[in-house]
């Protein structure tokens, strides 16, 4: 099931009072009507659909729209620029530690894509600068995750450090780092357990990793179709740790997305990537006004 | 938002509780516009009573599809029950597996498991983890090798060796990749042309952060696998899965279980009661205290 786009709908908004001959401000506010319910049918906070069609709303009455005779078009202007303005400037890189070894933190909640998002990173430091990376595996809960990093690692072409899963992960860290070192890996990736916003044992256990690794990068992973709840995740996360960025995976699927423009709202933390599949290569670089898009239908 | 008064402001709250339970919009103004009417034809006025409505006009909701529609799993009559996991990557299909195959072991039940994930890295594995925490043998091919052919030799073993009940764990695949939604229908198919009445039941893993696009999942795979219910997994944490009233209401697929943690006991058969009740109880508790009573 196709949701109707943000155009259609303005379009079909608008042809009904077009009929009328002028714009009036309570044809905007139907406007702002479609525009809220597009976002909420893309997945948008609701909180952060309303603070938005503020902004939109100020910026239409204030403008050229009313006079317009193509008032639709003109709204959709705006949203898409409001909203590409507020899912920040273009793709913003990685951050590079003055001093080898660059350390990277993947975070998030279970599923969400930290493990795979390690070995696309990889992949690409690699490819792109040449990169020896060396993996951490601090996830020992996980059935299996040492595994599955071993054999994503073996596709990258990388090592692993890992000490099973009955060593603290605060440990297997400290020591993952003292032999990146020691080998002089420019980048290291430390792959965590999946874990919920909520569980305060497994989160002091990521701000323990954060204080003793002091990481350049902290990114929380997020499902690209992650509804509401989005906010709570990244807002709390990003309280916690402080994070750096964020990667938005499964963009491959059909979702719109909206889940982007929350988290952007929430936490003011770029979004950096996105992952486009289950492959190595899958990985891009974020694209603000593509996303808008996206989440508009258009 | 603690209400005391069940006035207009408490149905706008409601309208924002329930959107922000994933319930979408059409959805949430649908049920608060019923229920201001509810509401005052009782005369409810007491939050107890309130609440009472509320759940009982959702759970109505929920059900009006499906009323009288059975939440069991079904079960053969005679040979192997194969039931077969299906859904988008990540949502908890391969844990969900290892936790129903405990379950029926507990229960005395001849359990043995399928490996039809020979593509995510790591896979297999895991689901031999599973097995071993569940004390269940595991039926595996190599990494990259045609799942289909896994899940044959699997149907294979579980006549051979009577076995009460087969669960196939599949790789996690997006509803919009054509190649890997025909390889499910591929997979159901062997089931099927082994064991005519099989798979007895084909179970979506739903993840309950999701948003609106889960309508669109239960959609494509129910038109691809034939989905006989949903398993709504990760429900431990805030989302509520909300979207599931509207997959009830324009699938008609119902909610057979529920995931509620990482380890093997956290699975739980779908209460509608206590599912709807945690759609909105974010309203009529003060938050703190909404985390504590669960
Ligand atoms: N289609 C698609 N699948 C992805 C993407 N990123 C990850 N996945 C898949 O999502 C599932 C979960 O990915 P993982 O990397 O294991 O996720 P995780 O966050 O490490 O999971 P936990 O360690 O269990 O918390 C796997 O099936 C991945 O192949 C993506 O961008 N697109
Ligand atoms: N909190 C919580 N986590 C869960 C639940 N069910 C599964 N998980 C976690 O979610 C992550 C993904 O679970 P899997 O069982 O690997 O999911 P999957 O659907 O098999 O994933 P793919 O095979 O990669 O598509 C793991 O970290 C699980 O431990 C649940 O009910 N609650
Ligand atoms: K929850
Ligand atoms: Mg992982
Ligand atoms: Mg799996």
């Amino acid at each position: 099931m196709a949701f109707e786009g943000l155009t259609e709908r303005l379009q079909n908004a608008m042809s009904k009072l077009r009929r009328k001959g002028k714009i009036s401000e309570t044809d905007v506010r139907e406007a702002m009507r479609e525009i809220r319910l597009a976002l909420l049918e893309a997945d948008v906070n609701f909180g952060v659909v309303k603070d938005f069609v503020k902004t939109v709303r100020e910026r239409a009455i204030g403008s050229e729209v009313l006079e317009s005779l193509t008032p639709a078009q003109q709204i959709v202007k705006i949203v898409d620029e409001e909203l590409t303005k507020v899912m920040g400037e273009e793709a913003t890189a990685l951050n590079k530690s003055p001093h080898i070894p660059t350390i990277i933190m993947m975070v998030g909640l279970q599923g969400a894509g930290k493990t795979t998002t390690a070995g696309k990173l990889a992949y690409r430091l690699k490819e792109n600068d040449q990169a020896r990376p060396l993996f951490i595996a601090a996830d020992v809960y996980r059935p299996a995750a040492i595994e599955q990093l071993q054999v994503v690692a073996q596709q990258v072409g990388a090592p692993v450090f890992e000490l099973g899963t009955d060593v603290d992960p605060r440990e297997i860290v400290r020591q993952g780092l003292a032999q990146a070192v020691e080998n002089k890996n420019d980048y290291v990736i430390i792959d965590t357990a999946g874990r919920l916003q909520i569980d305060e044992k497994l989160m002091q256990e990521l701000a323990d990793i954060k204080e003793l690794a002091q990481p350049s990068e902290i990114l929380l992973t997020v499902d690209a179709m992650t509804g509401q709840n989005a906010v709570n995740v990244a807002e709390s996360f990003n309280q916690q740790l402080d994070i750096t960025g964020v990667v938005l995976t499964k963009l491959d699927g059909d979702t719109r997305g909206g889940a982007a423009l929350s988290i952007r709202a929430v936490t003011g933390k770029p979004i950096k990537f996105t992952g486009q599949g289950e492959k190595l290569t899958d990985l891009d670089v974020f694209h603000p006004d593509r996303m808008a898009d996206r989440i508009l239908g258009m | 938002a603690n209400f005391r008064t069940v006035d207009e402001d408490f149905f706008d709250d409601l309208e924002e509780t329930l959107i922000g339970a994933d319930v979408g919009y059409e959805m949430a103004v649908k049920i608060s516009d019923e229920l201001r009417d509810e509401v005052k034809l009782r005369n409810a006025k007491s939050q107890q009573e309130v609440a009472q409505t509320i759940v009982e006009k959702l759970v109505n909701i929920y059900e009006a599809e499906g009323v009288d529609e059975d939440n069991t799993i079904n079960f053969a009559t005679d040979g192997p029950t194969v039931i077969l996991f299906v859904g988008v990557n990540g949502v908890g299909k391969t844990t969900t597996v290892g936790k129903l195959a405990h379950q029926y072991k507990e229960e005395g039940k001849k359990v043995v498991l399928a490996a039809a994930d020979t593509f995510r890295a790591g896979a297999i594995e895991q689901l031999k983890v599973w097995g071993e925490r569940a004390d269940v043998p595991v039926v595996a091919g190599k990494a990259q090798s045609d799942p289909a052919a896994v899940v044959y030799d699997a149907v294979q073993k579980a006549k051979r060796d009577h076995d009460d009940v087969l669960l196939v764990d599949t790789a996690g695949r997006l509803q919009n990749k054509v190649n890997l939604m025909n390889e499910l229908e591929k997979i159901k198919r062997v089931i099927t042309r082994e064991i005519p009445d099989a798979p007895q039941e084909v179970l979506l893993v739903l993840d309950s952060t999701t948003g609106q696009n889960a309508l669109i999942q239960a959609k494509q795979f129910k038109e691809t696998t034939d989905v006989t219910g949903i398993v709504l997994t990760k429900l431990d944490g805030t989302a509520k899965g909300g979207i599931v009233l509207a997959i009830r209401s324009e699938l008609d697929v119902p909610v057979k279980l529920v995931g509620l943690g990482e380890q093997i006991d956290d699975l739980q058969p779908f209460d509608a009661n206590a599912f709807v009740y945690g759609l909105f109880k974010d309203l009529i508790q003060p938050e703190d205290t909404a985390e504590k009573t669960d």
